[in-house]
């Protein structure tokens, strides 16, 4: 197994201040926008492009994340997958919602989160951000609108985001190859 | 990675307490589910599930029922009265041919022990007991201990539960027991002693005849209904006497000055197990055991369904 570095501190840290400068550029005061991280991963970079965009922004921008277990394509075609708290304590009709996760893959699991949305209202927009976007890897039409890191991968090779946040000393972003 | 150890759910003697725990952790996420405004997920929506009631039922049928649609399962209902059971028709017989109709899972209620675990020797289904007599009700025993961890905060492990009342014909009070042990709780029954079993007390629980003392004892008291239609002689000289003895009001609870949980799996004979002003006192959970018995079943019937 060989482990490549992709990206670290404090490229990480510039890559999000990037990212939310370009929400601002988007979304401007974030009057009727919402940040939704999706579990079980991409929480915790979530909870960091939500605390950084209220610390530029002054304004209180409603956070939740969202669980889409029970909207996956591969149940009981594939072993089960742990389920994982839901909490939107907001409606998000109307809204111009921000998904957020740590990777894009085949874009599976955003396709089933578009689809566990839908239970909390019709949102007026929704905006993918994801930290690593694996270009060639997307089984179905989805695409992201603030990319922190394309990266080239193959199938076999694994993208593997250790934050501080899941109880990592420092915050490492690799490539694995088996 | 996470999945039942057991792809049926004949009774709560089968799961180990792993398996009771990712039980209540998807449950806790089903809870959230139906608080939504929109209360259903697609999970189950290429899945039949016939529920087969040969003894009455209206809690556990509605809530087997609404669990399914909730999880966009395909259902049909079939129960014993007005069926071909009459004319003499076997169980196995009656349900081959429920699943020549291409139906993927069984929920099925019996009055005879065992009947669950007699068709899964014959049947590839899953298969949900809903009931098996006086023997076993295991989504019973998982939704009241659902509800307990609720209200209590935590695990069990510790924690002191008191079942009062017909231990003797109950099949919650068994797959209760069973549960509450395999989560490491403290069990005390309690009862007039012609309604508790003999050598009970194999199965690591306690057994008291006063109900004020074990009242005192417990976090929690799970009373049971006195089931006379299961007793073919009498128990106990009336039912006077046995709510005189072993009723519980709501002074009862007050005086005890202390926070104690009330529970009850329904129906309950109001008056006689207990009195109306405790059964709707704020000791009383019995309404979140309904609720919370969707969730938990919702949990049952995906994680079983979730191995084919």
């Amino acid at each position: 197994m060989q482990r490549k570095l992709i990206l670290s501190s404090p490229l990480l840290e510039i890559t999000i201040s990037r990212l939310c400068q370009e929400l601002i550029e988007n979304h401007q005061d974030f009057a009727d926008s919402v940040i939704i991280g999706l579990q079980p991963r991409g929480i915790h970079f979530a909870q960091r492009i939500h605390q950084e965009l209220e610390d530029i922004t002054g304004v209180k921008i409603p956070f939740g994340f969202l669980d889409a277990t029970f909207y996956r394509d591969d149940y009981r075609r594939r072993e089960l997958v742990k389920a994982n708290e839901t909490k939107i304590s907001f409606v998000i009709e109307n809204k111009r919602v921000i998904l957020v996760d740590d990777v894009l893959a085949t874009g599976r699991m955003v396709r089933s989160a578009l689809d566990a949305m839908t239970a909390f209202g019709r949102p007026e927009k929704v905006e993918l951000c994801v930290l690593i976007d694996r270009i060639y890897n997307r089984d179905i039409p989805i695409h992201a609108d603030y990319v922190g890191k394309k990266v080239n991968t193959l199938d076999t090779e694994k993208v593997l985001v250790e934050l501080q946040e899941q109880g990592h000393e420092v915050d490492k972003i690799w490539l694995i190859t088996n | 990675m996470q999945k039942l150890s057991t792809r049926h759910l004949l009774g709560i003697k089968d799961l180990t307490p792993d398996d009771i725990e990712l039980i209540m952790a998807t449950a806790r996420e089903f809870k959230e589910v139906i608080n939504r405004p929109i209360k259903k997920v697609p999970s189950l929506r290429d899945v039949t599930i016939a529920n087969v009631f040969f003894e009455n039922s209206t809690r556990t049928r509605l809530s087997f029922e609404l669990a399914e649609k909730r999880l966009s399962a395909d259902t049909l209902n079939f129960s014993a009265s007005g069926s071909s059971v009459k004319k003499g028709e076997t169980l196995l017989d009656t349900v081959n041919n429920i699943l020549a109709m291409k139906v993927d899972m069984i929920v099925m209620r019996h009055a005879s022990p065992g009947a669950p675990h007699f068709l899964s020797k014959h049947i590839t289904a899953n298969i949900v007991n809903a009931g098996d007599g006086t023997h076993e009700h295991p989504t019973q025993a998982l939704l009241d201990s659902f509800s307990m961890r609720e209200k209590l905060g935590g695990d069990l492990a510790g924690k002191k539960i008191a079942i009062i009342g017909d231990i003797l014909h109950s099949r919650v009070a068994l797959s209760n027991i069973l549960a509450l042990k395999k989560q490491g709780a403290e069990v005390t029954l309690c009862g007039p002693s012609t309604l508790i079993p003999r050598y009970i007390t194999d199965l690591g629980v306690k057994v008291s005849h006063d109900v004020k003392q074990t009242l005192a004892w417990c976090d929690v008291a799970n009373v049971l209904r006195i089931q006379l239609e299961r007793q073919q002689i009498k128990y106990f000289p009336s039912l006077r006497e046995y709510s005189l003895y072993f009723g519980i009001n709501k002074k009862m609870l007050d005086d005890l000055n202390k926070e104690i949980v009330v529970m009850h799996p329904g129906p309950i004979n109001r008056g006689v197990e207990l009195s109306s002003d405790a059964a709707d006192s704020h000791h009383s959970i019995i309404l979140d055991q309904v609720e919370n018995g969707v969730a938990v079943r919702m949990a049952v019937l995906y994680l079983l369904a979730g191995q084919n």
